[in-house]
């Protein structure tokens, strides 16, 4: 059932379609031999062509075309060996050629799919409805003299890639679902890095409501959200937006809106009179881009392991439930880093430090996996020790926090800190009779309430400073206390 | 010194190698012809000395024996091709004043085949025209005047291409070919001009009208010498995405080949169109040639040509709009300042193009619009189709199509300018061969009543310059024409 949102009238349900622009991984442009490196001086990275220079022509980079196909078959998508490039014809100052060229009536890629997961249990899928290629725009700067506007143009003809979605999303958490999966998706085939705050990855989301079971309704295209929590936002403001007016008897004007982060609310950018006619036509400088099949064959025999496949193989491989999956194939660094870690290492320990301790560290820290202070092998002789009960879970976090300082080798900081476990039954009965010797009214109290127990194993730890073994000192006291 | 001017290319080189003059005496010949020629205001801008320069470095090549393929050469530009470091404006105040930074391929070739730049010619604004007289810089005029001793067109666009060569000022000129703007001219001047296969020469630094369409080719004073400048500029470019990678032939030898067993188709669609009697009569002449030459004459038709002109009017314009998108007034272009950017696009726009530029962007902004797109554009490619096809079925027959290169000589200056319908009509013949994207050739058979030089058309199949040129060498020598107008510019 579709989450539906309450209105004074009933309940109204959410129609959702998405378009994403997901920068290419490339090191050139899309028609040029620029660089593509995020962050340079204005207008370094800029060559004749990206500039609309008189004569200038455009030539395909099929470093590009590469990484659409893959992107595609990462998306269950038909791809198109033959597809054309067509002008989308506006003036605008970034627009430095007066046109982009663009896939307008046949793209390189056509229908496919996302799966996204609705909770543990369910998942969703939604169709794409195609993917084409595109060039970027540049970018005005407003900020930076009095008089005039500036115009920046190193991202002028970087290569995008256009991912339409079908109306299949129905609230602002599927639609973040969905977003997530995407770049997940694309940052396994290393076709987007998904880095939203650079731009790489931008979406505009198209928004109607309606009655459950009636028509679609007049929607609205929020332009150029730029992350995962303004989508949500945005959409959820959009809903409520449309919702009222309907109630109020008034008509929605089909129309472009903008999203004020600040405010959180979109607010009108053009009408549907004020959109402009793009006068698409095939770009005569360009043949249509056409490829045989074997180039397809080729790409998809050498695609990795997608999130969905790694999920089930953890699943069975690894005994882990859907929840663990989830997070730990959302990265295809994360995927890997576990992987690396719980070789040879039982993977339900592996999996529960990784997606507990070590990420709540990494959060804190705010690093990536990535810039991880602890190395693979460091965490995964962690895992050892406490697997081979040399050392308690708790005594652990100690370790863990020392190797997070300076990601020390575990076994060493044990050793040099005497934290390894008391396994010894000997050393330890020796302990537990003592204690209970000296405490017969705490004796007497846990027969009448065996959840007393919790108490001489507390006892115990502070004798041992911790370092009990615990299942040990339960079943010795158990033994003793019963 | 006007002996020097008069030679061909090939008589040219072989004097420079027998060291009968040296290429510095030769580009200063050329010179002063381009200097006292300034009232057919054939040239944009003059570079003599950047020609004078390069011919030094041109006479050691020769002294060394080391010389190029058209060492010392001097060389009339249309100013459509981008120049490094020169001037190119396209005609147009919007590029009044814009140098680019980089040399179009076909240009480098030349140069690097020893040729010298002279100087950029003047055509019409952004090669839209057929009579030279849309451009900003000023209306050429045709060496050749009528018997009323009245100005006439050079025809267009590349009428300073076409004006200059005829005046001997440069051996030779490099032109742009949209609808017949190298063919038109050339028969209007009495010159030689061929318009290669699509895809032969790369567009790469060639100011765009409209790209499917536009081919760049030499305007010459003989046969032989526009093989000897194809060589040159033909070449595959990576840069230009329809660029072929076609081999490129000796198009020289084409020119000494026999045409004898040749299959020539005669269209009955050219004979018919409303062409002047004189024209007709060199028609008829021409057959005989070929025919003591030893080719068969075939009837044959071409039954879509009559939609290319229309078909053609809406591709051109279409692309065109798009093309010239890129001269807002944001960059490299004449700008007119505004309060706000929607202003500044529209005063720069209004005031940066020509009537005859605005009159195309507002037809081609027109048939792309949507609710249009279909009624025009798309049908006009559908047209194009058919017209390509009626092609493609003559050439399983003949060998090459013979007929004239348009319905008139050249008009007086002022004539036509008022009547858009009526200037378009002139590129009746020629326009059909560029949506086919076929090679194609003007020559010179004559003069008519008027004293105005007549030019003859031969069209090739896809890739085949070298049996017009066989054809072309052929009808050359039967016509005997004789490129030497009256030299009413020159005060002495």
């Amino acid at each position: 059932m579709n989450k539906l949102i309450k209105g004074e009238t009933g309940d109204w349900e959410v129609v959702i379609g998405i378009e994403v622009h997901a920068q290419i991984v490339s090191n050139s442009k899309l028609f040029s031999s620029a660089s593509t490196k995020f962050g340079g001086e204005h207008n370094t990275q800029v060559s004749f062509v990206d500039a609309g220079m008189p004569g200038m022509l455009p030539v395909i980079n099929w470093v590009c075309v590469e990484q659409a196909i893959r992107t595609g078959l990462g998306l269950n998508a038909k791809i198109n060996n033959y597809s054309i490039f067509d002008r989308k014809n506006y003036f605008y100052p970034d627009l430095p050629q007066g046109y982009q060229i663009s896939q307008f009536k046949q793209p390189i890629v056509g229908e496919g799919s996302v799966t996204i997961d609705i909770d543990d249990k369910k998942s969703k899928t939604i169709r794409i409805e195609r993917l084409h290629l595109e060039q970027d725009a540049g970018k005005s700067l407003h900020d930076q003299h009095p008089e005039f506007s500036f115009v920046d143009l190193n991202r002028s003809g970087v290569a995008l890639m256009e991912i339409v979605s079908m109306p299949d999303i129905s609230s602002a958490d599927e639609a973040q679902s969905y977003i997530k999966k995407l770049r997940s998706i694309m940052r396994y085939l290393g076709t987007c890095d998904g880095n939203m705050e650079e731009g790489s990855l931008r979406a505009d989301i198209n928004v109607s409501v309606r009655k459950p079971g009636d028509e679609l309704g007049t929607r609205c295209e929020i332009k150029n959200v730029n992350s995962i929590k303004f989508i949500g936002q945005a959409i959820d403001y959009e809903a409520r937006r449309q919702i009222e007016l309907i109630e109020d008897s008034k008509e929605i004007d089909q129309e472009t809106r903008l999203f004020d982060p600040k405010k959180g609310e979109t607010r009108s950018m053009r009408s549907k009179e004020e959109a402009h006619d793009y006068r698409y036509f095939p770009d005569p400088d360009l043949l249509p881009l056409s490829f045989s099949e074997n180039i397809i064959e080729e790409i998809k025999s050498e695609l990795p392991e997608l999130p969905d496949d790694k999920k089930e193989r953890f699943q069975k491989e690894y005994s882990l439930s859907p929840y663990d999956s989830n997070i730990l194939v959302s990265e295809i660094e994360i995927a890997d880093f576990f992987e690396a870690v719980t070789k040879g290492r039982d993977p339900k320990i592996a999996a529960n430090w990784i997606t507990g301790e070590f990420f709540a560290a990494m959060n804190k820290l705010g690093f990536n996996i990535a810039d991880s202070p602890i190395t693979i092998d460091n965490l995964s002789k962690l895992i050892k020790l406490i697997e081979e009960n040399v050392i308690s879970t708790r005594i652990a976090k100690d370790v863990f926090e020392i190797m997070l300082e300076n990601n020390e080798d575990p076994e060493e900081i044990v050793e040099r800190e005497g934290l390894k476990q008391v396994s010894d039954s000997g050393e330890l009965e020796k302990i537990i009779d003592n204690i209970i010797a000296n405490n017969p009214d705490q004796v007497e109290a846990v027969k009448l309430k065996p959840k007393l127990i919790g108490w001489f194993v507390g006892q115990v730890m502070k004798e041992t400073n911790g370092k009990a073994n615990p299942k040990l000192v339960n079943d010795l006291l158990n033994d003793k206390l019963n | 010194m006007t002996e020097f001017s008069t030679l061909s290319i090939k008589e040219t080189i072989s004097s420079l190698k027998n060291k009968d003059f040296s290429v510095s005496e030769l580009v200063d010949s050329h010179i002063s012809s381009m200097e006292s020629g300034r009232e057919l205001n054939a040239f944009i801008t003059e570079t003599a000395d950047i020609a004078r320069k390069k011919a030094l470095d041109c006479n050691q090549n020769y002294l060394k024996g080391e010389e190029k393929p058209l060492e010392g050469i001097p060389l009339g530009i249309k100013d459509m091709f981008c120049t490094k470091g020169v001037k190119t404006t396209a005609s147009s105040k919007m590029l009044e004043n814009f140098i680019p930074p980089y040399e179009s391929t076909v240009t480098q070739n030349l140069w690097n085949d020893g040729a010298i730049l002279l100087g950029k010619l003047n055509n019409d604004e952004f090669a839209m025209g057929s009579s030279n007289e849309t451009s900003f810089f000023g209306e050429v005029k045709n060496p050749w005047k009528n018997t009323k001793d009245n100005f006439t067109v050079p025809g267009g666009s590349s009428g300073g291409s076409a004006a200059s060569v005829a005046a001997g000022m440069g051996l030779a000129s490099l032109g742009t070919d949209t609808g017949g703007s190298i063919r038109q001219p050339a028969s209007f001047t009495g010159t030689v001009g061929l318009k290669p296969t699509y895809g032969r020469c790369s567009r790469w630094g060639i100011i765009a009208f409209a790209s499917s369409l536009d081919q760049a080719g030499p305007i010459t004073r003989t046969v032989k010498d526009c093989a000897l400048l194809l060589n040159s500029i033909c070449s595959y470019d990576s840069k230009d995405s329809t660029s072929s990678q076609k081999k490129i032939p000796d198009f020289e030898k084409s020119t000494d080949e026999s045409i004898k067993g040749m299959k020539i188709g005669i269209p009955k669609e050219y004979e018919t169109d409303g062409i002047s009697e004189d024209i007709a009569e060199y028609l008829e002449k021409g057959k005989e040639w070929l025919k003591e030459s030893g080719a068969e004459i075939v009837e044959i038709s071409l039954p879509h040509i009559k939609y290319a002109l229309p078909c053609y009017y809406i591709i051109a314009p279409a692309e065109a709009s798009s093309n010239l998108a890129r001269y807002d007034g944001v960059k490299f272009t004449h700008r007119v300042d505004a309060e706000n950017i929607i202003d500044m696009y529209e005063e720069t726009r209004s005031q940066g193009f020509g009537d005859e530029v605005k009159r195309r962007i507002m037809i081609g902004t027109y048939v792309l619009s949507s609710g249009y797109y279909d009624a025009y554009y798309l049908k006009a490619q559908k047209v194009r189709a058919m017209i390509s096809r009626d092609f493609k079925e003559v050439f399983s027959k003949v060998d090459a199509i013979y007929g004239p290169s348009t319905p008139s000589t050249a008009f007086e200056l002022g004539d036509k300018k008022k009547d858009p319908l009526e200037m378009y009509l002139n590129d009746v013949f020629t326009v059909p061969v560029n949506l086919a994207g076929l090679p194609a050739m003007s020559v010179p058979v004559g003069l008519d009543k008027e004293n105005l030089p007549v030019g003859m058309q031969l069209i090739g199949n896809s890739f085949d310059e070298e049996s017009i040129l066989s054809i072309a060498s052929c009808i050359e020598k039967s016509a005997k024409f004789d490129l030497n107008p009256n030299r009413w510019w020159i005060n002495e």
